[in-house]
């Protein structure tokens, strides 16, 4: 009767340790990378009270790492559109959005920066969407901050299951 | 001591040219369009109204003329208020500017020139303040198509 046996590598077999991390690579980048959401509050409108509310203490963003508003697009990693977006400012966004490094996420925040709102006229834009991609949608008007921390819970864990190469295209 | 001016003002404006009428106690005169530096210019000395509150027009599609062009003043001494209508043709849509009485009115004009495309004669600066340049139109128009949107960075797909 055959014994079953634990194999044994040998001495000079070369090390699976390369394979291990390049596998989970990805997930430990992702875990980083979703506890780091420095946000960029690009704020237009009225939405900027909810935001504000969203920030404070008893709400307690820092749970999730997205508690540092870095006023530089260059230093942030989610762009928040907290409010109406106006044909006027659209390049301002465009901008701003550009300035941002590589991983970079979008979140609209509130029914106007969604879909425009209750505005349908020459002067505001019917949702960010038409402008620059957007990752997650928070609707509300404006939104209760239980809303928001759902969405960043939400976009933590797309960032957490997504692939994250070291080099892309935009590197 | 404000319903005696008021009565001044009524006999005297109406003895100008002006139309007169009362509007949830506020005086309205309706000054034809060559009077209105002479009405307020006497306005702001001799009746004491030296804020100028605001301009704007109200478009009538259906009328001729079709637009009034409508100024609010306040008085801080006797703590009334007044409105000036002036009508004027869609052909010929300008009125004389208040910038050499009340700096304030320089942005409300420009702000005024953007929406119903009234033209202030006298105005140093009328580019545009609330809307950008290239935009064709004015928004605040009947006429202007409630859907018609001027984008300035191309939408995706």
């Amino acid at each position: 009767m055959a014994k079953a046996t634990i194999p044994i590598r040998s001495a000079n077999a070369p090390s699976n340790a390369f394979e291990y991390f390049s596998t989970k690579k990805d997930e430990f980048v992702g875990w980083a990378r979703k506890f780091s959401l420095f946000p960029y509050p690009f704020v237009t409108a009225c939405c900027a009270m909810e935001f504000m509310a969203v920030s404070s203490s008893p709400y307690d963003t820092d749970r999730f790492g997205a508690a540092l508003p870095r006023f530089s697009p260059r230093q942030s990693d989610l762009l928040m559109v907290v409010g109406t977006l106006t044909h006027k400012q659209a390049p301002v966004l465009l901008r701003v959005y550009e300035q941002m490094c590589e991983p970079k996420w979008v979140m609209a925040f509130g029914a106007c920066a969604t879909s425009g709102g209750f505005y349908q006229n020459y002067a505001a834009v019917a949702g960010i969407d038409k402008i620059i991609p957007v990752d997650i949608y928070v609707p509300g008007c404006p939104p209760r901050p239980e809303t928001v921390i759902d969405a960043i819970m939400m976009l933590q864990d797309r960032i957490a299951g997504s692939r994250h190469p070291i080099i892309t295209e935009n590197f | 001591m404000a319903a005696a001016i008021l009565d001044l003002m009524q006999q005297q404006l109406v003895a100008a040219g002006g139309e007169v009428s009362l509007s949830h106690g506020m005086l309205v005169v309706v000054v034809p369009r060559a009077d209105l530096l002479g009405t307020v210019r006497r306005l702001k000395s001799e009746f004491g109204f030296d804020l100028f509150l605001d301009v704007t027009a109200v478009d009538w599609p259906d009328r001729t003329p079709r637009f009034d062009v409508v100024h609010h003043f306040y008085s801080t001494t006797h703590m009334i208020r007044i409105r000036l209508k002036i009508r004027i043709p869609e052909s010929e849509p300008s009125v004389d500017s208040l910038v050499s009485l009340y700096g304030s009115a320089n942005f409300m004009e420009r702000e005024c020139h953007d929406m119903y495309g009234i033209v202030f004669r006298g105005n140093p600066d009328l580019r545009p303040i609330l809307l950008y340049e290239g935009f064709v139109g004015h928004p605040l128009r009947k006429d202007y198509p409630k859907l018609q949107e001027q984008p300035l960075v191309p939408y995706r797909t």
